[in-house]
């Protein structure tokens, strides 16, 4: 290198650390959290809320949430949705639970064939969207609807109810139990799931930001052409994405099966659009290419505060759908804004 | 991947007698070219000249069903794009080479990207990246405020710019360019301009595809013309004006024969 280049350059100075921070596609979401909290604090009429009981349950519902929805956020900065992914929840617990109660199968091993059996899933969905070059919109809602079905006709034929029970029958169900399903620090009973929510968080943060793989999955969704002229195998990286996300619904599939020994036919269907609006509170572009997989994980926080602070003030719990409306709508707003604002009119 | 010449031939790139046909559709025929290291070898057709086939075949999409592709006089048979590219030909899409969500330095490895530690806490040496993104594209003489901003904020000119500063970065020895010039303004064309040379002094043979001899006339050493399918004419830079390469690039007599024409209508 003949040029001298120097470390900062005198131009870049305008550039503070406060535009620097409102740059970060979750900044929207951090804002929105705060005010959610302080206004769920001040709606408050148990008085529970603010308390670390109330952060035990609040931060329940976000786990639940979370673990899936920073999935969720990798695949749609990848370009790509899955709208099976909440049905996925109720297939994976049904799947594990059969294989406990129907086929006298260990806990354990039941829980390592139910990971591959979502992988296989999501190895389905991605495969069926590079090859077929159908929307992944399409394609995953199929997916939905096919799941769907299965798990009332499959958990019907087999135990003549909609329902598995039984599970902590199985061997092994109070270690599976430990891992994935217990309560931490009492008396305020935090459950073992945020640690999962908050490690996953983590990993995917360091993995899209600091990995060639994340570099990869803001190529395939920025550009898919731009990232095939230059090398990226853009199939392999959409289709590990869709087995992420199918893998994570299967984790809270499992969380759920162990915390309530029995699974519901109908568990998950309705929570692909709560995964898809915490992406999108979290800075996620509908577009692709952009987003943060912490952001995801703060709008499921939201969604957690939001479920159990109304439930708080003494409201009907059928609000909490008009809230998460009027929060999506809102957090786009804001991002938008903030976005025309600090990034020089990015769309 | 052997660097071994054979046949003694010079060139880095050689087509003989190519032809390509999709169906009843003769895309090419008998098509021959050749382009030297540290060159700018120019192929100028109008729209449905065999370009895009000729780009297709040269970046390894397409295999030509006859004729010869020698690559530093080995047969190219190419099994992918990514093949092509392994073995140095870099090729420059006109809209298609850069993320414009992503930040210059992100861009500039991608695909490439350089790494730190064992698996699985390998991960992106963001650093080096940063500063040699950013030291390289200055000796290109691009000189990029901040390697964390985003493509999208550059013009049309410097992202071109930073596609043919990334591909000689890596080592191409071959550097195709689809029409890197066409969407973009007159100053914005000069850059990029600008830049073909400079990969040009660095060694690197460069094929510039275009529709507009003035562009090719500014850079060019070598000009080959396509037109229907077929390579009609062939100038080496010293033996032709700008006036002759635009006259036959609009096709002389067919030229005329439109100007008749339209001096016919507005008679009329």
């Amino acid at each position: 290198m003949s040029a001298v280049i120097a470390e900062t350059d005198e131009r870049v100075a305008r550039s503070s650390t406060f535009v620097r921070i409102m740059r970060r596609p979750e900044i929207g979401a951090l804002m929105g959290a705060i005010v959610v909290y302080v206004f769920f604090s001040a709606v408050d009429t148990t008085g529970t809320f603010v308390g670390l009981n109330g952060a035990a349950r609040w931060t329940d519902v976000a786990a639940t949430t979370g673990i899936v929805a920073v999935a969720v956020a990798l695949l749609m900065i990848g370009g790509e949705f899955d709208l099976s992914a909440g049905v996925m929840i109720g297939t994976s617990g049904l799947f594990a639970g059969l294989l406990i109660t129907e086929y006298n199968i260990p806990v354990w091993p039941s829980i390592a064939l139910t990971f591959v059996f979502a992988a296989c899933i999501g190895l389905l969905n991605g495969w069926l969207v590079v090859k077929t070059g159908l929307p992944s919109f399409i394609v995953t809602l199929a997916m939905f609807f096919s799941l769907r079905g299965i798990n009332l006709g499959v958990t019907k034929l087999l135990t003549d109810t909609v329902r598995v029970a039984d599970v902590d029958e199985g061997e092994g169900f109070d270690s599976a139990r430990t891992v994935f399903a217990a309560e931490l620090w009492e008396p305020y009973g935090f459950k073992v799931a945020v640690v999962w929510w908050i490690v996953l968080t983590v990993i995917a943060t360091w993995v899209l930001t600091r990995t060639k793989f994340g570099n990869w999955i803001f190529a395939v969704g920025g550009d898919k052409n731009a990232a095939r002229n230059t090398g990226v195998p853009v199939n392999r990286t959409k289709i590990a994405l869709f087995m992420y996300t199918s893998m994570s619904a299967a984790l809270v599939g499992i969380i759920s099966l162990l915390r309530l020994r029995s699974m519901q036919a109908g568990q998950g269907v309705g929570e692909e659009f709560v995964f898809i609006i915490a992406a999108v509170v979290g800075g996620c572009l509908l577009t692709g290419g952009y987003g943060s997989a912490i952001g995801a994980s703060i709008g499921s926080a939201i969604i957690g505060m939001a479920f159990i602070g109304i439930a708080y003030a003494g409201w009907n719990t059928d609000w909490s759908w008009l809230f998460l409306g009027l929060i999506l709508f809102v957090a786009v707003l804001t991002n938008s804004l903030i976005g025309k604002r600090f990034q020089g009119g990015r769309k | 991947m052997t660097n071994e010449n054979h046949s003694g031939d010079t060139a880095a790139l050689r087509l003989d007698n190519v032809t390509m046909r999709f169906g009843s559709v003769i895309a090419l025929s008998g098509v021959s070219m050749h382009v030297d290291p540290g060159t700018v070898t120019c192929v100028l057709g109008d729209n449905g000249a065999g370009k895009s086939t000729l780009i297709k075949i040269l970046s390894g999409v397409y295999t030509p069903a006859e004729g010869s592709f020698l690559l530093e006089g080995n047969e190219a048979n190419f099994a992918s794009p990514r093949d092509a590219l392994d073995r140095g030909i870099a090729t420059v899409f006109q809209d298609l080479a850069t993320v414009p969500l992503m930040s210059v330095w992100r861009n500039f490895f991608l695909g490439n990207e350089p790494t730190v530690g064992f698996f699985p806490f390998r991960r992106l040496n963001t650093k080096y990246a940063k500063t040699a993104c950013k030291s390289e594209l200055f000796d290109m003489g691009i000189d990029i405020r901040d390697p964390d901003q985003a493509v999208g904020t550059l013009s049309g000119g410097e992202r071109q710019a930073v596609a043919i500063a990334r591909a000689v970065h890596f080592g191409a020895k071959v550097l195709i360019l689809d029409e890197p010039t066409s969407a973009l303004g007159v100053k914005q064309s000069g850059v990029v301009l600008k830049y073909v040379l400079q990969a040009k002094e660095r060694g690197v043979a460069v094929v510039f595809i275009t529709h507009n001899p003035h562009h090719a006339f500014l850079v060019g050493d070598r000009f080959f013309l396509l037109n229907r399918g077929k390579m009609i004419a062939q100038y080496e830079r010293a033996d032709v004006s700008r006036e002759e390469l635009v006259r036959a690039m609009a096709g002389g007599a067919e030229l005329d024969a439109l100007a008749h024409e339209l001096e016919s209508l507005s008679s009329e």
